[in-house]
């Protein structure tokens, strides 16, 4: 039996898939409740967000959340979009291209932007 | 050699035939949004780092009502992979003390647990 590549691409998945459930509905509802402008004290202005983006330790969180997470989306929708109808091996092999190569262009800008 | 394999033929849409397919797509799906999310993400951190004014019009960008739109998509489907997740804990990660597996429902409060304190310490941290 050949080596396998699929602990490779699981690890990432299910740990970005459980950062994903424990954090992202409430960041998405403080984000929300910003543009609402419904968030008490001094919401998401400049100041404030800079100051802990330039935190190294928030900075180097933020960036495995946001690469993890996005590597667990980028993953489970290479498999959706085989369940969706890319079938074919051709097929297959572009998807899964499009949606790794795209999360690692995106974790790369990511890396450049916070380190 | 020419080898001919077996090509199973599925309906385009064999996923809404049954209601347990329909959840396990809605499952699989959240992925979608979760990633536009994930990207609008770093978007703002280029934003921010191109500096104050970038980062108020990214803000200003965001109180439109479509971008207030496609975030309430997207908090629903977060919410949908974090309850889904926790329903698939007990199974992808089951547990033993001694032989004796612990409870489906213990595995499950546990992680609702800490979905909530987690939530809640995010809400007090960049919230308030």
């Amino acid at each position: 039996m050949g080596a396998s590549n699929k602990p490779v691409l699981w690890l990432p998945f299910a740990a970005g898939g459980m950062l994903a459930a424990l954090a992202l509905p409430a960041l998405v509802a403080v984000v929300l409740l910003d543009s609402l402008g419904r968030l008490p004290g001094g919401g998401l202005d400049y100041a404030r967000v800079s100051a802990w983006i330039g935190n190294p330790w928030i900075a180097i969180a933020l960036f495995a959340f946001v690469s993890l997470v996005l590597w667990h989306a980028a993953h489970r929708l290479r498999m959706t979009l085989q369940d969706l109808g890319v079938r074919r091996p051709g097929a297959r092999r572009v998807a899964a291209r499009l949606c790794y190569l795209g999360a690692g262009l995106f974790t790369f800008v990511l890396g450049y932007q916070l380190i | 050699m020419k080898t001919q394999s077996f090509q199973p033929q599925l309906p385009t849409f064999w996923w809404l035939q049954r209601g347990n397919y329909r959840r396990y797509m809605l499952r699989e799906l959240t992925s979608l949004p979760i990633a536009v999310y994930a990207v609008w993400l770093i978007l703002a951190l280029l934003r921010l780092g191109q500096g104050a004014e970038a980062w108020a019009a990214f803000r200003a960008s965001l109180a439109t009502p479509a971008a207030i739109g496609l975030q309430l998509i997207v908090l629903v489907f977060a919410v949908v992979h974090s309850v889904s997740w926790f329903a698939l804990a007990p199974r992808t990660m089951p547990i033993y003390i001694g032989t004796r597996r612990v409870a489906d429902a213990w595995i499950a409060a546990a992680h609702y647990l800490a979905w909530a304190v987690l939530s809640v310490l995010i809400f007090l941290a960049i919230g308030v």
